[in-house]
This record gives C-alpha cells, structure tokens and sequence, in this order.
C-alpha cells in the first residue's frame, strides 16, 4: 500500500491547505489569473516553466485550467466571465477571435513590452497580424505549430515498399501498396475538426497556396464553388478508401498510436502529434517519419497559440506585462516548445536542441514566410471567424460521412456556409 | 401480491427460473459499464488499447488510482482530483440543505394552504425543470455579476439553490398532497399557525421524502459540470471540472486507466449514496404514495 | 399530538389577536412561496424572454441588441443541421421515455414478486442513475465502438460476422443514445414504479382476485391505471432529461458522425459558445422551448386536473 500511501498524505495536506486558504483570501502582491487548456502532463510540465519564470520575478500565478474540445469550453467560460464582468488577466486566444475580443474593447495593450522587446523585428509580419488589434499588440504567441505534416511508420513502408509520398497521386499509390501489405494505409479519427484539418491539406495540395487564400481564408464564393474546389472535396474523398471503417469518434491520439504500433502506416495531422512518438521512446527520422503533407512542400499552414491580455490596472497590469515579456523570452520559449511538438514563435531561437521535424519546420516556416506559403489553418481558428468556421465543418464532415452527397453540392453548400454569417 | 396463492407446479416453477433469468439478464446489462470501468482502471497502459474492453489485466495494478487522487494534472497542477473533493462539498452541502428546505416549505404551502391560483402557480413553477443550462448560462452570469457574486462559491450555491428549487417543490408537494387534510385542519381550528403545523405535523412524517429530495439534489448538483466551470474561479473548481480537465486533455498524452479511476473516484460519493440510501429511496417515493 | 390540549379556550380578549394572527396566517402561505415565485419568474421565465430578445438581434460572441426582426429564425429554418437535431430529439425522446416506462415497468412487476436478493437486485438497477451523463457517455463509447468495444468482443469469441456499429453509422448513431440513456434511467423509473406498486391498497386486489380475474389481467386492469400518477412523475422526470441532454450527446457521439445525432442542446451550445452565435443560439433555444412546452403543457393540464378531482 506504499504506492497509495504518499498521494493520500499530501490530499490530507491539500485539503487542509485549501479549507484554509477558502477561508482566509491570501492575496500575493501581484499576480496573473491565466485561463489555459494545457491540462495533460506533458503540456502541464512546460506551461510550470513559465509560472516559475512569473514566481521567480515575484509575481503569482492564480491557475485556471478548463479542459475540452481543444479550448472550447474554456472559451464558454471566458465569456460566461466577461459577461459578469469579471474577465481573467490572460486567456489562451487565437487567431481571429482575437480581434473580435479586441472590437469588445476588452483586450488590454501591450505596446510597451513590445517596443522594449522588439517584437516587430523579431515576428514575421503574419504572425505579428494575428497579435495586434487596431495596430497594438494584444496578445503574445506562445508557440507555432504546423498542420500540414505527414507522419509515418518506416517499416510498414518498407513493409510495404514504398517511399514517403510526396504528392497526392503518390499518397494513394502508397496507400494501395500498404492496403496489399495488409495494413491500414492512413489512420484517422472521424471528427470534424480532423476530417477539416485532412480536408484543408487537401485542398492546398489540389488547388494550390493562392486557391487555398482566395477559398479558406477570404471566402471568395466563386472560388469556394469552383471546379477546383470540387475536385479538392473529391480527392478529399477518395482518401476515405485508404481509411479502416472504424474510424467515426476515434480521437487523433488513438490514431497516432496505431501508426506507432504499426498496425496503420500514415497519419495526416499537425505537430502536436510528435508528442505521441516522442512520449513512445521513438527518434524522429528514424523509428518515425515526418514530411510536409503530400503536394505542400511549398506550405506552411500555421497554428499559433496565444495568450491575449484583457484590461487591467494597478498591479494585476504589472504582472501581466512582466507575463508578456516572458512569454517571448528564450527560456520559456525553449523549453516549452521542447515539450509540446511545436517550433518557437520567435524565428531566432537556436534550434539545435529540437530534433530534425522541428528543424525542418523552422527551416519551411521561415522559407514560406519570406517566399509565400505561409498560410493559416482553417481548420484550426486561424483563418476565418469561429461562425463560418464551424459552418464549413458541418459541411466537410456531413460531405465525408454521407453517402451520397455529390462533391458539387457540397461546394454549393460551402458557398452558402461562407455567406451564412450575418 | 402477498396474498397471491402459489401453486408449486412446474408451469410455475418454471415461470419463477424465467423470472430470475430475466432479472439476471438486466443485472448484467446494468453492470456491464461498471464492470468495463474497474478493469480498465486496473490495467497497465501498455494494456488497453491492443486488449479488448473486458479481457482481464494480465498485470493488475493501483497505481492509476494513486495517480489519480494525488498526482495527475488538472491543469498545471499536478495533485489529482482529491484536492477538489472539498469544493464540491462545500458547494453541494449548502444548496441541498437550501434547496431542500425551501422545497418543504413550498410543497407545504402549496398543498395544505391552498389560495386562488395555487395549483396554477405551481405549474408555473415546474417549468423550471425544463429549461436547458446552457440557455441560462449568459443572463446568469450578467445577474451574478450585478449581485458581486461572480466567480465566487456563494454565486455557484445561489445558482444551484435556484434551479434545484423545482424540483424540491415537486417532491415535497406531491408528497404532503396524499398526508391527510384532516390532521392540519384540525390543528388550524385549534389556532395552530402556519410554522407551527409545519414542524410539529407534516416534517415528523417527511423523512422519507427529505431523503428523496437530498438523494436528487445531492446527485444533480455533485455531477453538474457546466455551472460548475462557468462560475467557480481557479480555486473553488469541484471535482466534476477537475475530472473534466484530467480526461479531455486535447493534445495531450491520454491515460485511459486514470481516467476511469478518476471517473469512479468522483462517482464515488453518489454511487455510496444510491448504494446506502436506495432502499429508504424507494422507501421514500413509496410512502408518498401511500393512500391514507 | 397535543396541540389541541394546549389550545386556550377563546375569551374576548383573544378573539381581537386571534383575527390580526388570522390576516397573517392568510398571508404567511403566499409570503413563503413568494421568494420561490419571484426566482422562477426572474430566473426561468425572465431569462427565457432574455433569450426571445436575443434572438430577434444579432448577437455574435456576446449580446448586443442590434435588430434585425426574425432573421436568425429564417437561418435556422434553412439550416440543416437544426433539422437533423430537432429529427433526432423527436426519436430520441419518444424512444427514451416509452423505453424507459415499459422497462421499468416490468423490472418493477418482475421486483415486486418475492423476490430473494431483491434488494442486491434493485441497487444494481439503480445505481447508473448515480452517474454523470459524462462518464455514461465516456463509457458507452467505448462498449459500442466497433473496434473495441462489444462487437470486437463478441468477434473474438468467434462470431465472425457479428456486426454491432450503430456507433459509426449515421443513420443508426442516434439510437445509440437512446440505449445509453435508457441504461442510465430505466433504473430509476423502476424505482418510481415499485414504490407505486408498493403503495397500491391490497384489498383493491384481494377483491379482483376474489372476482376470479387472472393475474396478468389485473395487471393490467387494475394495477397500472393506479400507476397513472407515477407514470406522471416518471414522465417528468424522463423528459427533462431528454431535453437537457448535452453531456451524454458530447460524451458518447459528439454529435457524430457528421452531425448525424446531434440535438438541439447540443445544436445551440455550438452556436451560441464555439461559433460565437448568440442571436443564432438563441433562437434554436426559443424553439427547442417551444416545442417542448407544446408537448407538455397540453399533458401537464390533464393530469393536474384529474389529480384534483382525483
């Protein structure tokens, strides 16, 4: 009973510690109430560096971590407190939403850390965008993550006998060859956020960067009801025949873990699934592969998580730029990056303590932010409000799931689901 | 059905193993999940996913329930979901007790003070039974903030207090409508007041359905997640939120066996009450049905 | 019972208090319903018109009250998701409450006679109701998904071709709901309707039996119409939860695949929280309200007006 023994303790601790603490209001000089999902050990670990960086300087960090639904709920709970009146200091909020908290006239500015830290030399201009509202930063990127990889087992390819496929017609011939090998080519969980995320590299390798702009992130209706677009969803498809028929429901992590086991070959997802192989004990490019997804070498679609500053003063707007400013900072940066999959925000990071995925996507994001390329994920809040995002959603995976629904309707419906925001 | 006179054929005989066997059968349809949790809750990792749900673990072991009371992450703490026991006590205790209270004294004043417009009333207040949280999570969180009690444990009772009050009042109403008129009648001719028929009269014979109406609320408040995550702040989260953090981690490593350990641990409270209490809970809902 | 004795006899004197007592006793019922009245009319009845207003405006991530008339509902009516979700409450509901009522009916009849171990019996029927709909739903996704759960299960015991992927299938995910849902109710309808056998008076049956009727049929002519009022409260019970249903929905299904069993709780959460959607939300609560309301008030009056003459 050892193994119980120390948990139990500290609970009598814990408990002790907070009945007294609900009684008494134990207020530190200053401090940051952080609103977050990064609620797994892995996520908790590297988030810990930065609230020891917050206490190390003094300040206090009032945790509060809301799981589900990749933020969903927390964003629930974020305006159920706006609402009362009673936002947190800092909240983990990107891409557009970001602006529409900023049209609220809640979010609180941070141009001073930034001036001091040089942020605009430091961020590319895209990424920058998405931090500032009416040209005040407002938010701070904690880490960039790609979507458009491709992950692979190299002995079920070899198995199989086939190389990384490095365009969709090679996806599905490899795909065929893994089928005849006796494994399941591409894992995948059937959820929509998962069929848009496969959907969206689909569409960037049949339509092209400048297609993908126009469609996912301007909404352009004729772009949107084009014969590309309806190529792209019947691509898109046809790549449910590489997919094993239990896959409705499956969450992303069980995926990941049958290319690990190797009972499934490839898997199309963002970077956060290196997570999985790592915490597995497996080296990349060597018991795991990553590549650009199939046909989007040129491509870098961009995830960024932040965390936005709402308005506040006195000492609570102390702490919350000092959290802006280590937020930024190399050691945080490292270290958390380390720890979730993802590369740096900041483009001057030495990289060599990150394995050859990180490497390489560092390597893609700057190229693609110099040349073009770099795009943001629809499927994951970067590109398009949350309204015309879940609209096409419903559209990607009612499409995926049906049937009998021809590809032109679903591109009639995308026009529609675009034009749908009041 | 005492007085039912059997005859031991073997028709008869052979209609009671029918009975038993069907009994059997649902026994184990109801038992099935429960039995899938605690294995699973057992198993080393490694375990789940290539086994199927009920293949029994080769290496059993506890380790996913000590991790799950004192050392798992519900966010960037890393305690397990024992540290959030105390909240959700503190939130449950004091709104059943209100709730409760408020409901007797509802059910009373509804059934043996009858008034123009009481059934009518009644009815009117039993809609609030129906109305979906997430329909009343914004305009609740704007009254809260108007009365300062956003974020705060008291808001969270208020707001559990308020809508467990139908439910009370159904009970407690539909269980003094079958208590004789006759006893409270006659003790209002002898001057008796309002209290005071209440408290010597009809709450000596409430028991069993006080019971039924903390089982209820007790129930509905400790599972509740959407009140409890909108409106308690970071240090006042109960367990239902802890367990939520610890399971839906979005892209994170996922540990199917803490999960379940952690979901039977926040189960527990509940699971020992139904246990305890079931039979005075039948008790309860039969006594209020008893035609005097 | 001694209040009688330690009632005075009326005198002069106390006839006056006796009548000022009399005017507060009149009003005393009314003032104790009152803080119950004003919450449920401020908190149910005033948010739900709090709601009709949003859903005439155009809120997105938090109210505003810009107007814009009956648009958001001539959005929904062209959504088709609503449809789906508003198809999937009518069967759901329907299905989960008969399903419920008859087997809790006959878990109860089946109970009530005799039974050794009864109370074992009726603890394990009952004890699902002590779960969260989350850690139902958690769970029943597991035992119905194919891969894993029930049919690979009784794949491996050989049945090779045993097919149970109501999970994964569009048109059969919606009845997976029902059979959790039912798993976690049915119990405690039972418990209702073995509290309701319990309380009918014996010689009520001593006398069918005496007029020679037959068991099954004074079941079925005499027992159950006695149930009337515990079908009532069953009933009540059943459809609140299938109308709040979001955890079980987000738990086992997600609303998928696709959104094929979705519900309208489900429906207006995502609209009105993930999509930012509020006037949308609204307006999709406002109708779930509604015709739920139609179904219940029409039934809610009968019974009340029978129990009265009852």
């Amino acid at each position: 009973m050892t193994l119980l023994a120390n948990p139990f303790r500290k609970t009598a601790l814990a408990l002790a510690t907070a009945a007294a603490a609900s009684l008494t209001f134990s207020v530190q000089a200053a401090e940051v109430e952080v609103l977050h999902w990064w609620t797994s050990g892995g996520e908790a670990r590297a988030a810990n560096v930065l609230k020891e960086l917050m206490e190390a300087e003094g300040y206090g960090w009032e945790d509060f971590a809301v799981a589900g639904g990749g933020g969903e709920t927390a964003m629930t709970v974020l305006k159920s407190r706006a609402m009362s009146g009673n936002p947190p200091s800092a909240a983990q909020i990107k891409g557009p939403e970001i602006q529409e908290w900023g049209e609220l006239g809640l979010l609180g500015e941070l141009d001073e850390v930034a001036e001091a830290e040089g942020w605009d030399e430091l961020l590319p201009p895209t990424v920058a965008d998405v931090m500032r509202h009416n040209g005040s930063y407002v938010a701070v990127p904690v880490n960039v993550h790609r979507v458009n990889w491709l992950w692979a087992n190299p002995q079920v390819l070899a198995a199989a006998g086939v190389e990384m496929p490095t365009t969709l017609d090679e996806l599905f011939a490899a795909g065929e060859a893994i089928r005849e090998a006796g494994y399941i080519p591409l894992a995948h969980g059937g959820q929509a956020w998962q069929d848009a995320t496969v959907f969206e590299s689909v569409l960037l390798a049949s339509g092209g960067t400048e297609f993908y702009q126009q469609a996912l992130v301007e909404l352009d209706p004729e772009a949107l009801g084009s014969e590309r677009m309806i190529e792209a969803l019947e691509t898109f498809k046809r790549l449910r025949e590489l997919m094993d028929a239990d896959m409705s429901g499956r969450d992303w992590n069980i995926a990941t873990s049958m290319v690990i086991e190797g009972s499934a070959g490839m898997q199309l997802m963002g970077d956060w699934a290196k997570g999985e192989f790592t915490a597995a004990g497996l080296t990349a490019g060597e018991e795991y592969l990553c590549a650009a997804a199939p046909g989007t070498q040129d491509a870098f679609t961009f995830n960024i998580d932040s965390l936005a500053m709402f308005r506040v003063e006195g000492e609570e707007r102390e702490a919350q730029q000092a959290l802006a400013r280590l937020v930024l900072e190399p050691t945080f940066q490292e270290a958390f990056n380390l720890a979730k999959g993802s590369i740096p925000a900041r483009p001057d990071l030495d990289m060599s303590g990150f394995d050859v995925c990180a490497q390489q996507s560092m390597d893609d994001f700057q190229r693609t932010a110099e040349e073009g390329g770099l795009v943001p994920s629809m499927a994951h809040g970067m590109a398009v409000r949350a309204d015309v995002q879940g609209a096409i959603f419903d559209v990607v995976t009612n499409y995926f799931n049906s049937r009998d629904m021809a590809a032109e309707e679903a591109a009639r419906r995308m026009v529609n689901a675009a034009q749908a925001a009041l | 059905m005492d007085n039912v006179i059997r005859r031991r054929t073997l028709g008869a005989r052979l209609g009671r193993a029918m009975l038993y066997a069907v009994l059997l059968l649902a026994a184990l349809f109801y038992l099935l999940p429960l039995a899938v949790m605690l294995i699973t809750s057992v198993k080393p990792l490694a375990e789940i996913t290539p086994g199927t749900l009920l293949s029994l673990p080769r290496e059993p072991t506890l380790a996913p329930w000590g991790k799950a009371w004192g050392e798992a992450c519900t966010g960037m703490r890393c305690e397990g979901i024992g540290v959030y026991f105390f909240n959700s006590i503190a939130i449950v205790v004091p709104a059943v007790l209100i709730s409760t209270a408020i409901g007797a004294l509802n059910g009373y004043a509804l059934t043996k003070w009858r008034f123009k417009g009481s059934e009518l009333l009644f009815a009117l207040m039993l809609f609030g039974c129906f109305i979906p949280f997430q329909v009343v999570l914004l305009p609740m969180a704007q009254t809260l903030g108007w009365l300062g009690l956003s974020s705060s444990r008291a808001g969270l009772i208020l707001v559990h207090v308020i809508f467990g009050i139908a439910f009370t009042t159904l009970f407690f109403r539909n269980f003094y409508v079958a208590v004789p008129t006759e006893l409270v009648s006659a003790a209002k001719l002898d001057g008796a007041g309002f209290f005071r028929i209440f408290w010597r009269i009809l709450l000596p014979v409430s028991a069993p359905i006080i019971v039924v109406s903390v089982i209820w609320q007790f129930t509905q408040i400790w599972n509740d997640f959407l009140f409890g995550v909108a409106f308690s702040a970071h240090n006042t989260q109960p367990v239902t939120v802890a367990l939520n953090n610890l399971v839906n981690t979005s892209t994170g490593a996922r540990e199917y066996n803490v999960d379940m350990a952690a979901a039977m641990i926040a189960a527990l409270p509940t699971l020992i009450v139904y246990v305890l209490a079931g039979k005075y809970f039948v008790r309860g809902l039969t006594a209020g049905s008893v035609k005097g | 019972m001694s209040l009688s004795s330690s009632a005075a006899r009326p005198t002069a004197g106390s006839t006056a208090r006796r009548s000022h007592s009399g005017l507060l006793q009149a009003w005393l019922p009314k003032l104790v319903l009152a803080p119950s009245a004003a919450i449920s009319l401020f908190f149910v009845y005033g948010f739900m018109l709090w709601t009709f207003v949003l859903s005439l405006t155009n809120s997105r991530m938090l109210p505003s009250y810009e107007f814009v008339g009956f648009a958001q509902y001539a959005r929904l009516m062209a959504n088709d998701r609503w449809w789906v979700a508003s198809t999937n409450l009518v069967v759901f509901g329907g299905l989960f409450v008969a399903i419920c009522l008859a087997l809790g009916l006959v878990l109860a009849i089946l109970l009530d006679q005799r039974i050794r171990q009864e109370g074992a019996l009726r603890t394990i029927y009952l004890y699902p109701m002590a779960l969260s709909f989350i850690v139902t739903g958690v769970v029943w996704k597991w035992l119905l998904n194919p891969g894993l759960g029930i049919q690979a299960m009784v794949r491996s015991w050989g049945f090779e071709n045993f097919r149970f992927d109501w999970l994964v299938d569009p048109d059969m995910a919606v009845y997976t709901l029902v059979i959790a849902a039912v798993w976690q109710a049915s119990g405690f309808v039972m418990a209702l309707f073995l509290a309701g056998l319990r309380g009918i008076d014996d010689s009520i049956l001593k006398a069918a039996q005496l007029d020679g009727a037959s068991l099954p049929r004074i079941y079925w002519r005499v027992v159950i119409p006695c149930l009337r009022p515990v079908v009532f409260s069953a009933v009540m019970i059943l459809s609140h939860i299938a109308i709040k249903s979001f955890d079980l929905v987000v738990a086992l299904t997600g609303g998928g695949p696709g959104y094929a069993s979705d519900l309208p709780a489900t429906f207006m959460y995502a609209h009105a929280f993930t999509r930012a959607q509020i006037g949308l939300g609204s307006a999709s609560a406002m109708l779930m309200l509604g015709g739920v309301l139609a179904i219940l008030i029409p039934y809610l009056y009968s019974e009340l007006r029978s129990r009265r003459h009852g």
